[in-house]
């Protein structure tokens, strides 16, 4: 399908600018589909082009040297995603995978900066699309630094913990990352830090603590 | 019987992103609001909990100590 300018005006980075100069942008944009599972960008490949998302989810993650996943974020339609390496010339930063099957808008690096250049809107709202992605970084290194989610998430299921046949008590990521003061995508990856270690053993719909005394030692709760 | 996620029907705004992202067809969306559907094959992956815009699903893990 062809480029629409209806679905342009709706993205930060295009927002007020008129029909006729949007038509003009639009000749630059391309149009890319992907495949639920299929990855659009690659970490430390060359940084050419920034992607906007027109439907569906694409999950921004690094991959550690030990073959470990990251989750960054959610992007939703109307974000962009790689700006800042395409800004800054380089390498992605990040590797994009479509979590379900997505369509994208693409600009080119030097597309992108002629735009810029040409049209002193676009550099307005390019300054507070890269704001908004600051703020969202800065949060990101608190989850990520400031605190130790693992032994945060520990102490949680030890707080929450019932016995087999009596209380249950139930957790979504969504609670447990509320409780943390986290990200929900932070939980998956702790809990499976958690398994690693051997205190807690993952079931559908059930966290079974197996090493109670591995589990504190985690919490940094005195046993 | 499977459990399955629960959904807050009030929440649901219809937009579907639960339904491309679950490999298991459990859900559906009726008149603008999805449903579930009880399957085996559901792993119970969260993936539709965290797609969600609106909180509408939700996928509670039972906390408990093996004893
Ligand atoms: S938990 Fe996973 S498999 Fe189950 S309904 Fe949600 S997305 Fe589908
Ligand atoms: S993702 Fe949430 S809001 Fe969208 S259809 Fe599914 S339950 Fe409804």
């Amino acid at each position: 399908m062809a480029v629409q300018v209806e679905l342009l005006k709706s993205i930060t980075y295009f927002s007020g600018l008129p029909l006729n100069e949007l038509g003009r942008i639009k000749d630059l944009i391309f149009e890319k589909a992907a495949d639920k599972g299929e990855l659009v960008l690659f970490e430390g490949k060359p940084a050419e082009v920034l992607y906007f998302i027109v439907s569906g989810v694409v999950k921004v993650f690094k991959t550690s040297a030990d073959g470990k996943e990251q989750t960054l974020y959610f992007m939703r339609p109307d974000e962009s995603f790689n700006d800042v390496s395409v800004l800054v010339g380089g390498q992605n930063m990040a590797n994009a995978g479509a979590l379900v099957p997505v369509v994208l808008y693409g600009i080119r690096k030097d597309d992108l900066e002629a735009v810029i250049r040409d049209y002193p809107q676009v550099a307005r709202n390019v300054i507070l699309a890269l704001s908004q992605k600051v703020e969202r970084l800065v949060s990101l290194v608190e989850n990520l630094s400031f605190r130790h989610v693992p032994g945060r998430v520990a102490k949680i299921l030890l707080e929450y913990a019932g016995d087999m046949d009596g209380r249950k008590p139930r957790l979504t990521h969504q609670e447990m990352a509320a409780i943390a003061g986290t990200a929900r995508e932070m939980i998956g990856r702790a809990l499976k830090v958690i398994e690693e270690e051997g205190a807690v053993r993952l079931e559908r719909q059930r966290i079974v603590i197996t090493d109670k005394e591995a589990l504190q030692e985690m919490a940094g709760v005195a046993t | 019987m499977v459990e399955m996620p629960s959904i807050d029907r009030e929440r649901c705004n219809g937009c579907g992103l639960c339904i491309r992202v679950c490999y298991c067809k459990a859900l559906t969306l009726v008149d603008n609001v999805v449903i579930i559907v009880e399957t085996e094959e559901c792993g119970w992956c969260t993936q539709c909990e965290a797609v969600c815009p609106t909180n509408a699903i939700s996928c509670p893990f039972e906390i408990v100590i093996e004893e």
